[in-house]
């Protein structure tokens, strides 16, 4: 367990110190994921003591979005000033993106597996 | 009152009213058919906010707090290789679609939000907290961070797109006649992230399967595209 959590902050480490030495505005923890997916595919496994500790992670994912969630509150006059537009953006783009996704993935798969229902 | 207003400053409090209102939050969606409405994100933090702004306390003595469970936001990205790692059977398969699709999707999203918010007239900080709206919080709040958005803003923006995209992603499924299962989810995961994938289960474990690769893909996309597209935009 303590191998696991170790694995995971290296690996941000690694990825923070990639992201300044290379000054670009890339999150450390995305390169530090790269990172570790590449480890994992030269090792052919899950290393020991990762599993239970990602598990564990990613179970309470939702309440770790919490606290930046509740910094909307500095929001509220943008917010309240710019509702309906950012409401419209978000679903627009949001529709056009499913919709190109969808007609491209229609192209690309084989005819035949649309009809496993 | 001075005891209170020490109390009240106690990081672990703010730790405790977190986990505690989380839970209730999670209760409460469980009870009510797991709607993407009453999310217990977005339940949890309206509460918080309620609770903050009637004793007045400020964002930053809630995150002396709050920073703790933030923190773990970190080594989480880092954690979501596993799953990925896990479908390594799907993704060599499927190689060309998967990358195409989560490429091109997340391309579609960042550029399609940002077009719409500079025709909506809103400031840069605003259209760079939108950018990352199709993408799994964790990553949204840091790609925010990184490249000079509000990443609370950026967090709210991402559920709310979370919630549209359940609702969405069936009427587009009708318009065009997709009845593949992988398609399905791939879509939820590429356009309303880890809520998608959640929804996508809904379709069966192949949709989840696919949901969930397409969120971190598309995760992943987002962070190394955002950088090089922002200045091509003019922002």
């Amino acid at each position: 367990m303590v191998q696991g959590f170790a694995i995971l902050l290296i690996c941000q480490l690694i990825g923070e110190v990639l992201v300044h030495l290379l000054s670009v505005p890339i999150p450390g923890s995305v390169i530090g994921m790269v990172v570790l997916f590449i480890i994992m595919v030269v090792l052919g496994r899950v290393p020991q003591g990762l599993r239970e500790v990602s598990d564990g992670l990613l179970k309470c994912l939702p309440l770790l979005l919490v606290p930046a969630g509740v910094g909307l509150m500095n929001h509220f006059g943008v917010l309240s000033h710019y509702w309906v537009g950012l409401l419209i953006s978000l679903f627009v783009s949001t529709f056009v993106t499913m919709l190109v996704v969808s007609l491209l993935l229609k192209c690309l798969s084989p005819a035949d597996k649309s009809d496993q229902r | 009152m001075d005891s209170w207003h020490d109390v009240s400053s106690f990081p672990v409090l703010w730790l405790v009213v977190t986990l505690v209102v989380f839970m209730g939050a999670a209760w409460l969606n469980q009870k009510a058919g797991k709607t993407p409405f009453l999310h217990p994100v977005l339940v949890s933090l309206s509460i918080i906010i309620v609770i903050l702004k009637l004793m007045e306390i400020d964002y930053s003595t809630y995150m002396q707090g709050g920073q703790y469970i933030h923190f773990l936001l970190g080594p989480a990205v880092v954690a979501l290789a596993v799953p990925l790692y896990d479908n390594i059977e799907t993704v060599k398969k499927l190689l060309l679609p998967l990358l195409l699709g989560s490429f091109v999707g997340a391309f579609v999203a960042a550029v399609s939000v940002i077009l719409i918010g500079i025709w909506f007239g809103f400031s840069d900080q605003i259209l760079l907290s939108m950018a990352p709206k199709s993408v799994t919080s964790p990553i949204a709040i840091a790609v925010a961070e990184k490249i000079g958005g509000f990443p609370s803003l950026a967090a709210g923006l991402v559920l709310i797109t979370g919630a549209m995209g359940c609702l969405i992603a069936p009427v587009v499924y009708k318009l065009l006649g997709i009845t593949d299962p992988s398609v399905k989810g791939f879509v939820l995961g590429v356009g309303a992230h880890a809520m998608g994938t959640a929804y996508a289960f809904e379709y069966g474990v192949i949709a989840g399967a696919f949901g969930g690769l397409a969120m971190g893909m598309t995760g992943a996309f987002t962070a190394f595209m955002l950088p090089v597209l922002i200045p091509l935009l003019g922002l």
